[in-house]
């Protein structure tokens, strides 16, 4: 039976990224959707009543939600290229590394990002603490998964891209060599990837949406007349 | 004796915690408990949980696995010969019941903890949205015995010690969880009437009985 696969997703989404990775790594032919989040379609709604959110996969007529519930329904469905290990406990460990990503990693740098004076301050320290768990993962690898791209490199991949983005439109460092060697070279030998790199979103287009989102939550100072 | 490879490090009422011992009962593996007091936490607990210093933590011949849904699916995995299997071997079944349990600790957990820590128009906010998420749990089960089918699973054991805090929730927030989602409650009942099940969670009484002191130290009646 031929499989139909579609993915919902939209052009900049870190969490639409993981499962184009995931495919992308099993060789899997889908057809892409880039919503317009301001605008719906039915076939979103329909296909996510709960939290009406991308990404969606849907395999043979059926939906996926969740990036790494999406993630590790391809591992499961398509053999070939494994994302998570076998061993229960480096599954458990992987798991636990793609969690933190998401619960504490990037709300810190999203606050780092939108905060600023006292606020900013402690963010940038949570943030550090934050990355300094993950540069002790990458000690004695290439990549969180060992030699090859895992499930953690998925999940936080989207760092590899986003951080030089926030960097240049906040003015601020937050991962540079010398604080944080390993993700440093993990970020710049995942971006390497030519799978991963021509998926990053256009950095031109990149570049006014995160100005824009940062003038939201930090409007820009008018001088007193 | 309890089994020395296996330790649960947990905090009596904690829904997280129970998850774990709900679990370990299910497949009738032996384990040493080890009571942890979250305001004085132990340098054990702050060695094996070094990220978030919390509980539930599993120790399995010397490793730790922390999270408890993640411990939930290790247990799962490393007794896999065990029954019940906690998740179904199709991977589309596998991948709703993953949906439904991150659902659960990203939705309920706030709303649950507004009916018993705050009163006035927050707590009736609290009471709204929790009642709104157990509707849409109470339709996934639709018929079903269990979340899980005929046998509990992965969701069930999620879900099971929100329930057992139901009567907590009811008496600090003056309502019947029961009157709007009777087939939960049912559910709820169902499980709780297995034996290993109920051995391995405090009763719901004593959750109640084990809050007023910190309800109180909050101000509140």
């Amino acid at each position: 039976m031929a499989e139909e696969v579609k993915l919902f997703k939209t052009w900049s989404s870190p969490y639409g990224l993981r499962a184009v990775w995931a495919l992308k790594l099993k060789g899997i032919e889908y057809e892409a959707i880039d919503e317009d989040l301001a605008n719906k379609s039915s076939q979103l709604l329909q296909y996510n009543p709960v939290h009406k959110k991308i990404p969606v996969l849907v395999h043979n007529g059926k939906p996926i939600a969740e990036s790494l519930v999406i993630v590790e329904y391809i591992d499961e469905t398509w053999k070939q290229n494994p994302i998570l290990p076998q061993d229960p406990y480096e599954r458990a460990m992987a798991r636990f590394w793609a969690k933190f990503g998401d619960d504490k990693v990037l709300p810190s740098i999203w606050g780092w990002f939108t905060k600023q004076g006292k606020e900013q301050e402690e963010l940038l320290q949570q943030a550090t603490e934050n990355l300094k768990f993950l540069e002790q993962q990458l000690e004695g690898k290439v990549f969180f998964g060992g030699e090859k791209i895992g499930l953690v490199d998925i999940a936080l991949g989207f760092l590899a891209n986003l951080i030089c983005i926030l960097e240049e439109v906040s003015g601020l460092e937050l991962i540079t060599k010398e604080k944080f060697p390993l993700l440093f070279g993990w970020m710049q030998n995942f971006a390497a990837i030519p799978m991963i790199k021509e998926t990053f979103p256009p950095h031109e287009k990149m570049i006014p949406k995160y100005v824009a989102l940062r003038e939201k939550y930090l409007p820009p100072v008018v001088p007193p007349k | 004796m309890a089994n020395e490879e296996v330790v649960l490090l947990d905090f009596s009422p904690s829904p997280f915690g129970m998850r774990v011992k709900i679990a370990l009962a299910l497949k009738g593996i032996e384990y040493e408990y080890r009571h942890e007091d979250i305001f004085n936490k132990s340098p054990l607990l702050e060695k094996v949980n070094p990220v978030h210093k919390k509980i539930p933590v599993l120790i399995h011949i010397g490793k730790p696995i922390c999270e408890s849904l993640l411990i939930l699916e290790y247990i799962d995995e490393v007794w896999k010969d065990k029954t019940p299997k906690f998740l179904p071997h199709d991977p589309y079944q596998r991948a709703q019941a993953r949906f439904w349990v991150d659902f659960i600790d990203k939705k309920l957990y706030l709303p649950a903890k507004k009916i018993w820590t705050t009163r006035g128009d927050e707590q009736e906010e609290g009471k709204r949205e929790f009642i709104e998420l157990l509707k849409v749990l109470e339709a996934e089960l639709g018929e079903k015995t269990y979340f899980g089918g005929g046998e509990l699973g992965l969701l069930d054991i999620a879900l099971l010690p929100f329930y057992c805090w139901f009567y907590s929730y009811e008496a600090f927030g003056k309502f019947s969880i029961e009157a709007e989602c009777p087939k939960l409650v049912a559910w709820g009942k169902r499980c709780i009437e297995r034996e290993c099940v109920s051995k391995a969670v405090p009763s719901p009484k004593a959750i109640h009985d084990s809050l007023i002191p910190y309800v109180e130290a909050l101000g509140l009646n």
